[in-house]
């Protein structure tokens, strides 16, 4: 079923459905593709599926109905390793993530399973540091940096494996606003495929142009941020709320 | 319970090292046969808990207050393998960064307090979980007596230790009696914690408590609207092995009671013996003094206990508890290597 | 005791001993500590040497006198057990002071407290020169099972983390007015102690997930090894081996 479309998706997402060994359905046929370069925003209540979508975007969780393919490959038992090396995710508590003693050991976690070794993997581990502007941590403990310095360093966990999609779980939570506005210069600064898992509707409308509405289980609507966020029936409908005396249609979009 | 460097003698420590050190292979197998390729992970943060549990406090009574060792909690939470060996790993980091416990004896330590504590707690409690009914009361109760149990038998076999290779001859009675009768105490406050804790544990998260595996309800799968048996994943157990598994209790028990009707034997022969000696020595009078023999003591306000009855009463316990201890360990073996190719079989995690 | 005391264990320097390889020094004070409990207690004078063998080597980690003692504190319990042994042990008894004690006890109390303090106080010196991942990675080299090694360091990676969860815990109870103090109290206490399991636990399970994210199947990659030349070696093992002279000595005098 896969139909060539030029050139091929990053991410494409078909009929995908799941249920919870204990009989919860989260996922309910989700569709969607998402292009090379592209930063797309996934938005929706809580419950709504989001985390169980992220799992299966590196075959955490299989076994449902619908397949997901990443940049052309399917993501299965026979592709796993690469799979998991072309989408990195970062997910929501740093402290998940970073469970190396030290920061640079954490960023070279991927890239050594991978079987990079010797000065590639040193210089990796620095090119990853430096795109996140945390090359002078190097050799700290994860557990002395402060919150969004740890959320910085997860991102290059993930950056060190050169990845084609970059999936991440609330980006925004916990941060406070200039680690927010750091975290969205560096990946704004970034040329890879985004897709951003979040609440934060501001935060969605700055740096994704286009994003997903994923309710019960579904793709509820799928087009450019502004729009959607300034379709009040929509956000209704979808439990989704902008803060207080923020109006998306006064927000001039540079890019 | 920490012993520091000196206190057992250098050839016993090497024994003990080399007990320790199978039973850390041992556990580290067993784990993996628990938590498969998530072993690292799970194991380091639950070692991880001890640790922390280990400093919270209990208030006893006014000023005083003492707190938990864990092993026994280790064991019905996480396991024997993975609760041994999540002790080990906390006495080693303890012994090696905070010199709390001795290198030389890291063995002692891991033995008395990784493979006694934690593998007694868990065969008392499985034992009573096959007995009582099926019920969350039940667990919490096991819990109770296997921490209650598991304490003081930590303690007798470091007298046991200290008997064979200490460096003091201090009479092996009164060492038994002493640290037997604190650590009694001690294993009741630590018990209460433990049963109280399991319980909370229980009341959210009961898939988590590994000893009570039992008490799970089996999946279902929504298919089409209709609530359907899901197909036993790779946690469950297959039917042939827990059929031999009732085997392998009903056995460990007769066994345990054969080898408890020997131990008991030479057991009461040789208390009284010691008692004898203490008595013609005339140091009888001292033996309140040993009640202030172990710093944890002093954490749990205890003054004086009545030595003598404790550790009469205790003697049995104890006993029964090695026994079964040993009496399923030898029945386990045995069963294993019949079923070790079956164990292959068994399906692989279903995340990777 | 706990992995918050970890980093302050530890005295940032640039000695000699500081710049030793990890697992030369485990291997060091290890051996050290062997020959230390072999040594046969009549021989007082060894201990003095031991004492000034370790003297020696914090002078020249620049570890500060004040700094190891306060860490021997650690030995308190054993020491109080130590003091009982004179008053219970079997034997010969002496009068000192008017109190009849053992002569075996005393010698049995001399032993245990020449032999941990020594202990201890070489623990303290291993541990106040080594970071901790080096320590790991000295373990790891002295081939300890990797698996062990693994555990070890996410204990040490996480024991921050839980230990500052329990704080929060503390704090929220009692800035709700709960107060423990006494066995009454051990229900909300046990409560707390299982949401702490129960966390912990899905802590693991979520960095299992972020280790199976990255390409992790079951082994850690080696990102680091730790070597040690010839000359690091003795210089590290100079310690036993002059221990073990005084040992020797001490067997044949």
């Amino acid at each position: 079923m896969v139909t060539v479309k030029e050139p091929i998706a990053s991410l494409d997402v078909a009929g995908l459905a799941f249920a919870y060994p204990d009989g919860h359905q989260a996922l309910f046929g989700v569709d969607f593709s998402i292009a090379r370069g592209e930063r797309v925003a996934l938005l929706g209540p809580n419950g709504a599926g989001k985390t169980t979508l992220v799992l299966h975007l590196n075959g955490i969780l299989t076994g449902g109905a619908g397949t997901v393919h990443v940049a052309g490959l399917p993501v299965g038992k026979q592709h796993m390793a690469e799979i998991r090396r072309r989408v990195g995710i970062v997910f929501q508590d740093p402290d998940d993530q970073l469970f190396m003693p030290t920061v640079r050991e954490d960023v070279a976690f991927g890239p050594a399973a991978a079987g990079l070794k010797g000065p590639e993997l040193e210089e990796r581990v620095d090119r990853a540091l430096e795109r996140v502007g945390m090359a002078e941590f190097k050799d700290r403990p994860p557990h002395h940096l402060s919150f969004g310095q740890r959320r910085r360093v997860a991102v290059a966990t993930v950056l060190a494996m050169e990845p084609e999609i970059l999936v991440l779980d609330e980006p925004s939570s916990n941060l406070d606003p200039a680690s927010r506005r750091e975290l969205a210069d560096i990946l704004r600064s970034l040329d890879v495929t985004v897709l951003m898992v979040t609440h934060d509707l501001p935060y969605a409308l700055e740096l994704c142009p286009r994003s997903l509405v994923l309710s019960e289980g579904v793709i509820a609507a799928d087009g450019r941020t502004a729009e959607l966020l300034s379709d009040d029936e929509l956000m209704r409908a979808h439990r989704l709320e902008l803060p207080f005396g923020f109006d998306p249609r006064s927000v001039t979009m540079g890019a | 319970m920490h012993v520091p460097d000196g206190f057992i003698d250098a050839p016993t420590s090497a024994v003990t090292g080399v007990v320790a050190a199978a039973a850390v292979a041992v556990s580290l197998r067993g784990a993996r046969r628990e938590l498969d390729e998530r072993t690292a992970p799970l194991a380091g943060l639950v070692a991880a808990f001890i640790f922390a549990v280990q400093m919270l406090n209990f208030p006893v009574a006014a000023g005083t207050s003492g707190h938990l060792l864990g092993g026994a909690l280790a064991a019905i939470l996480v396991g024997p393998f993975t609760g041994a060996l999540c002790i080990s790993v906390v006495l080693l980091m303890q012994g090696i960064l905070f010199a709390d416990g001795g290198l030389t004896a890291l063995g002692v330590n891991i033995t008395n307090m990784a493979i006694v504590g934690v593998g007694v707690a868990y065969v008392v409690f499985r034992g009573l979980v096959k007995v009582l009914p099926k019920t969350r009361r039940s667990i919490t109760a096991a819990s109770f007596v296997a921490s209650v149990v598991s304490v003081p038998a930590a303690a007798l076999a470091f007298t046991l230790l200290f008997w064979i290779g200490g460096t003091t001859d201090v009479s092996i009675g009164k060492v038994a009696t002493a640290m037997v009768g604190v650590h009694l105490l001690i294993g009741i406050g630590e018990a209460a914690i433990t049963a109280l804790t399991i319980g909370a544990v229980i009341a959210v998260r009961p898939d988590l408590v590994y000893g009570a595996r039992d008490l799970r309800q089996p999946l279902k799968l929504r298919i089409g609207g209709e609530l359907v048996d899901a197909p036993a994943a790779g946690a469950g157990q297959p039917v042939a092995a827990r059929t031999s598994r009732r085997t392998l209790w009903i056995g460990g028990l007769v066994t345990s009671l054969v080898l408890a009707g020997f131990v008991s034997f030479y057991a009461s022969a040789s208390p009284d013996g010691l008692e004898k000696v203490a008595q013609d020595k005339g140091f009888a009078q001292s033996a309140e003094k040993h009640a202030n023999a172990d710093s944890l003591l002093a954490d749990y306000g205890v003054k004086d206990i009545d030595n003598a009855r404790l550790s009469g009463g205790l003697a049995g316990v104890i006993g029964v508890g090695a026994t079964v201890v040993a009496g399923t360990g030898i029945f386990w073996a045995v069963r294993r290597r019949r079923t070790d190719g079956a164990a292959d079989v068994s399906p692989a995690s279903t995340s990777v | 005791m706990g992995a918050g005391h970890a980093h302050r264990l530890y005295r940032h320097g640039h000695s000699p001993v500081h710049g030793l390889p990890p697992h030369t020094k485990l291997a060091a004070t290890f051996a050290f500590v062997v020959v230390v409990v072999s040594t046969p207690r009549e021989a007082m004078w060894a201990f003095g040497l031991y004492a000034v063998l370790l003297a020696l080597v914090a002078y020249v980690a620049r570890v500060p006198a004040g700094f190891l003692l306060k860490r021997l504190l650690i030995e308190v319990p054993f020491v109080a057990f130590a003091v009982l042994m004179p008053f219970v042990a079997e034997g010969e008894r002496v009068e000192v002071l008017g109190m009849s004690l053992s002569v075996s006890g005393l010698w049995g109390a001399w032993n245990v407290l020449a032999k941990g303090t020594l202990g201890v106080a070489a623990s303290v010196l291993l541990a106040s020169t080594t970071e901790l991942r080096e320590l790991l990675l000295g373990l790891q080299r002295l081939k300890l099972p990797p698996l062990l090694v693994q555990i070890a360091s996410f204990m040490i990676r996480y024991g921050d983390v839980i230990t500052d969860e329990m704080r929060r815990m503390r704090i929220a109870r009692e800035s709700r007015g709960f107060e423990a103090s006494g066995v009454r109290h051990w229900g909300v206490l046990a409560k707390s102690a299982g949401a702490l399991f129960i966390r912990s636990y899905e802590r693991g399970e979520r960095v299992h997930l972020a280790m199976v994210s990255r390409g992790y199947a079951g082994s850690m990659p080696v990102i680091d090894e730790v070597t040690a030349s010839r000359a690091q070696w003795s210089y590290a093992l100079a310690l036993p081996f002059a221990a073990l002279v005084v040992c020797l000595l001490g067997w044949s005098l």
